[in-house]
């Protein structure tokens, strides 16, 4: 009988309600008195000196406020970056600015150039198209590769080269790895792309911001995955305001997926507009703005290579990687490749010599960093992707191979960094061949060829490291900020309970499971709590939701509150009934003494601690409300297995995915119809990625997939029904919920899984393709099958 | 400027705007009914439809002039006027099909288009009704099943739960 409350209950949404009737209250819904309206003139070339910027004309025109360029900004501090990544020979990744308004170049089609505020925002836009830009074009780095070459033009004159830095990870001894490879009975190489994408989330960036010159306060709404993040970087290290003098807001965000957690160049442009103009500036992106100026995902360029030995056991791995970064160094950017990806390349896998390289390029591009996954896509897709290849090649079957090499015993040390704290991978797999009916295939196989159609199977692994992270771990690996959350706890006199969250939900209900977590620790009901999210002013620092950490750190955060809670209300209870507070135990909100029927409710108790009456203040303070920080000991790892089958049609190239089953070992649960969403989300995306999407450039730097004309989203007829299986469960070590995370596991374990299928396919048709890029599009399968 | 007129969710609603103003941005920013959402700037993601004389359209597809004198209905008329939510709206939160809820107006409008033309949609059908309605969070999963639980379709048998 399925729990109908608590932890592992599926209680309905409640932030539901206000989404499905139109009451919730995204950022571009909050109108401010007053308010104007800024439009951002972005460069249309790639690469160039701004040599005039004459916004005469413009200033004149109906409605404008005031139009800011660069100049503005001299003085103020550029977007940081909060990663400083150290390379293979001890010296610090290459850090150029990164200023709010281009100043001096431009560095990729979307660069801001001058913005112009105005009272209403056809009013801006109309002026600024009035505004005369001179850009003396420069040519433009696009392929990472010409970006490294010597002499090649620099994205950033300051800098020695466009190589941000070259990073090492694993057995740095090349003899070492040279002579495993050597040694190797077998030896499977692969050359893949992992592409570039855009994380458009439904609801585009908006920011609007206010400054009373009165109390010199400044509140900025901002739809962000993480305001106190903002707040910090803004305050600190950009516009140099007195954090306590500075609000941020993050109210209903409409999904963010990665890419609404770094500080842009708006965020801080509306808020020192505000006071520069005296009145409230608002932005909001449109679709079209989002393709250039959100920061995108991926673009990583690799050669893998696997050594095998005569047994087929996994002997070596060795990876170069060209990643990525974009014009400037976006907040997170310089983690994704090296500590997010390098550290995953063991995978599931007990191969002994790893060694990971990665070259991260400048270039004429957006911003690249962290989208859904993060680096660990990335990792997965290579390594899944050379271990298929690999089986082919010795002629073993694809998940034998995989158990073979299995890491079983716990906890591992992996040659990459990390140890990992539990898991059972082949107890996964078994989940995933009972979910799969992998029997069936074959007579599936039958009737797709009775179609005309080619079908495969394709089957992954994957393993993650999420709930990120220990501060002081990441400290070492060059993170400029810490990585633990943080949760406060209120209880009301009349029993009912706020929690104040470091967390924020951009779809991922916290509203409604973190309640379920506090009830049941309590034993009150879930309708009595509630959680408060999204407001500096409101909630203690925590760092916000990304990287699956929101129950894995700042649930642990919420629990620890809660201990704290409890172990106070029991004293008052012990004082109430007049016993030893170690006596007590608290059951279903009631407080007792086992053996006697002494009790006392949750209610009387929380009343007496705001009306204290009768109460040991020799010992303890009135009130009941604690905060907790907590820092996780370790990373979570959470690791599964897919299994996809497609059809392909032969003379088209158009594949479909037929089936897709996912096997995960989230650990514990706390609400098993969200953490389905969740999978079933990143399933859509990992499937968009292999099948549809692709963010292009040309030659020139012309963003040519700049919206969803160009950019091909899943829809609701590119994805089947999803399997989905969490009955695998080995609870994470090292944090009180036992919970692992899981909202980027879809997104990093699916598109192998495709890929892999589409090779089968190929394969079943006599058409002996190693790999094709993704996006697998028909014109690339098709051509792949008559090459 | 000009002054428009329209009947919303039952509601004689007037304001000014300009011969370019968008059908959505009279709705959001003159009516001040938020509900509907811009996602997008091409007429592809859906989350703006709305009902104007019955029919569904992408409301950032339509001029606001055009829509003066029409019956709109948008996503704040939906649930019945003590708040209780529709068959759609309950489906909806019965089978998690929203995340976010950025899409979710959209989806809900389409929905019910779709179950007044066609009371019992096959999974196809929905799945192909709904190419004009982009959702980045679901997978599409659980917003298919709830549209097949709102015309009444037995959905237990949907794999994966």
């Amino acid at each position: 009988m399925p729990k109908d409350h608590g932890i592992g209950a599926s209680p309905k949404r409640r932030e539901d309600v206000r989404f499905l009737t139109g009451s919730g209250n995204y950022t571009d819904d909050i109108n401010i008195n007053g308010q104007a309206y800024v439009h951002f003139l972005r460069s249309d070339v790639a690469h160039g000196r701004l040599t005039n910027v004459d916004t005469s004309a413009a200033a004149g025109m109906p409605g404008v406020v005031r139009i800011f360029t660069g100049a503005d900004f001299e003085g103020v501090g550029g977007l940081p970056c909060g990663w400083q990544v150290t390379d293979r020979h001890g010296e610090a990744m290459q850090e150029p600015p990164h200023p709010i308004l281009a100043q001096g170049k431009v560095r990729h089609v979307g660069d801001p150039i001058a913005a112009v505020v105005a009272d209403t925002p056809e009013q801006a836009r109309d002026a600024a198209e009035a505004i005369d830009v001179d850009i003396e074009e420069l040519p433009a780095l696009i392929d990472m590769g010409s970006a490294l070459a010597d002499g090649a033009t620099k994205v950033h004159d300051d800098l020695t080269s466009n190589l941000c830095y070259d990073w090492v990870l694993g057995e740095t001894e090349n003899a070492v790895v040279d002579k495993a490879f050597a040694d190797a009975a077998h030896v499977t190489t692969l050359e893949l792309r992992n592409n570039r994408l855009v994380a458009n989330p439904m609801e585009p960036r908006v920011a609007a911001a206010e400054y009373n010159r009165g109390t010199e306060d400044y509140t900025l709404y901002t739809s962000s995955q993480n305001p106190h993040v903002i707040r910090l970087l803004m305050c600190a290290f950009v516009l140099g305001l007195p954090e306590h003098k500075v609000r941020v807001v993050a109210p209903d965000v409409g999904g963010g997926f990665g890419t609404k957690i770094f500080h842009y160049a708006e965020e801080a442009f509306c808020t020192f507009a505000a006071k520069a103009c005296n009145r409230p500036v608002k932005w909001t992106a449109s679709r079209s703005e989002a393709f250039m100026s959100d920061a995108h995902g991926r673009d990583h360029v690799t050669k893998i290579e696997l050594a095998l030995d005569a047994d087929n056991n996994f002997t070596a791995l060795r990876t170069n990687t060209m990643a990525n970064m974009g014009a400037y160094l976006s907040t997170f950017s310089s983690s994704v490749p090296t500590w997010l990806h390098g550290t995953l390349m063991a995978g599931n896998y007990k191969t002994p010599v790893i060694q990971v390289n990665v070259k991260a390029v400048f270039t004429n591009t957006v911003p690249v960093d962290a989208y859904r996954g993060a680096g660990r896509p990335e990792a997965t897709f290579q390594l899944e992707r050379v271990i298929d290849k690999a089986a082919r090649e010795v002629g073993a079957d694809p998940i034998a191979l995989r158990r073979q090499n299995f890491i079983t015993e716990f906890p591992y040390d992996t040659p990459v960094a990390l140890t990992y704290d539990t898991g059972d991978y082949n107890g996964t797999m078994d989940k995933l061949e009972a979910a799969a009916d992998f029997a069936g295939f074959a007579a599936r196989r039958a009737d797709s060829a009775a179609r005309g159609k080619l079908r495969g199977l394709g089957v992954n692994c994957y393993i993650e490291a999420c709930g990120i992270a220990p501060s002081n771990i990441v400290g070492m690996l060059g993170a400029r900020a810490g990585l633990y959350d943080a949760a406060t706890v209120r209880v009301n006199a009349t029993g009912s309970i706020s929690v104040m969250v470091g967390a924020h939900s951009h779809g991922q209900g916290h509203e409604t499971s973190f309640p379920q977590v506090v009830a049941d620790m309590i034993g009150i009901d879930e309708s009595q709590i509630e959680i408060v999210h999204g407001d500096t002013s409101k909630i203690p620092f925590g760092m916000g939701t990304y990287g699956s950490r929101s129950l894995a750190v700042c649930g642990s955060a919420m629990v620890k509150a809660t201990e704290k809670v409890i172990a106070k209300a029991k004293k008052i209870a012990a004082h109430l009934m007049e016993v030893s507070d170690t006596d007590v135990e608290l059951k279903d909100g009631q407080f007792s003494v086992a053996g006697t029927d002494k009790s006392v409710a949750w209610g009387d108790v929380t009343l007496t601690a705001y009306v204290p009456h009768n109460f040991p203040l020799e010992d303890i303070e009135p009130g009941l409300e604690e905060t907790a920080f907590y820092d996780p000991a370790n990373f979570t790892f959470p690791a599964g297995a897919y299994a996809c089958e497609v059809e392909v049609d032969p003379e088209t190239g158009k594949v479909t995915v037929e089936r897709f089953a996912a096997a995960d070992d989230f650990g514990n649960i706390v609400n098993p119809m969200i953490v389905d969403g969740q999978v079933h989300g990143g399933i859509g995306q990992g499937i968009g990625q292999a099948l549809l999407e692709n963010c292009v450039y040309d030659d020139d730097g012309q963003l040519l997939s700049a919206s969803y004309m160009d950019y091909a989203m899943p829809r609701a007829d590119d994805v089947p029904f999803y399997t989905v299986d969490h009955s695998s469960q080995t609870p994470c070590t090292h944090n009180p919920l036992g919970v692992k995370g899981c909202g980027e596991a879809g997104a990093i374990g699916s598109p192998p899984s495709v890929v892999n299928a589409v090779i089968d396919a190929l394969h079943s048709g006599g058409h002996k393709v190693d790999h094709i890029n993704m996006p697998m599009s028909p014109a690339r399968v098709w051509a792949a099958i008559n090459s | 400027m000009t002054n428009i007129s329209m009947t919303v969710n039952g509601k004689t609603m007037s304001g000014e705007a300009e011969g370019r103003t968008l059908l959505s941005s009279f709705l959001r920013e003159t009516l001040g009914l938020t509900g509907t959402h811009i996602g997008c700037d091409t007429g592809q993601c859906g989350a703006c439809v709305v009902h104007v004389n019955g029919q569904s359209v992408k409301s950032c597809n339509m001029l606001a002039m055009e829509a003066d004198g029409a019956e709109v209905a948008t996503i704040e008329g939906q649930a019945a006027a003590d708040g209780a939510l529709n068959t759609i709206q309950a489906a909806f939160q019965e089978h998690h099909g929203l995340q976010c809820g950025f899409c979710t107006p959209g989806m809900v409008m389409s929905a019910a288009a779709l179950l007044k033309d066609n009371p019992r949609p096959s999974e196809a059908e929905i799945r192909a009704y709904l190419s004009g309605n982009l959702c980045r969070c679901t997978g599409y999963h659980n917003i298919v099943k709830a549209i097949m639980a709102a015309s009444g379709q037995d959905v237990g048998a949907i794999a994966a739960e």
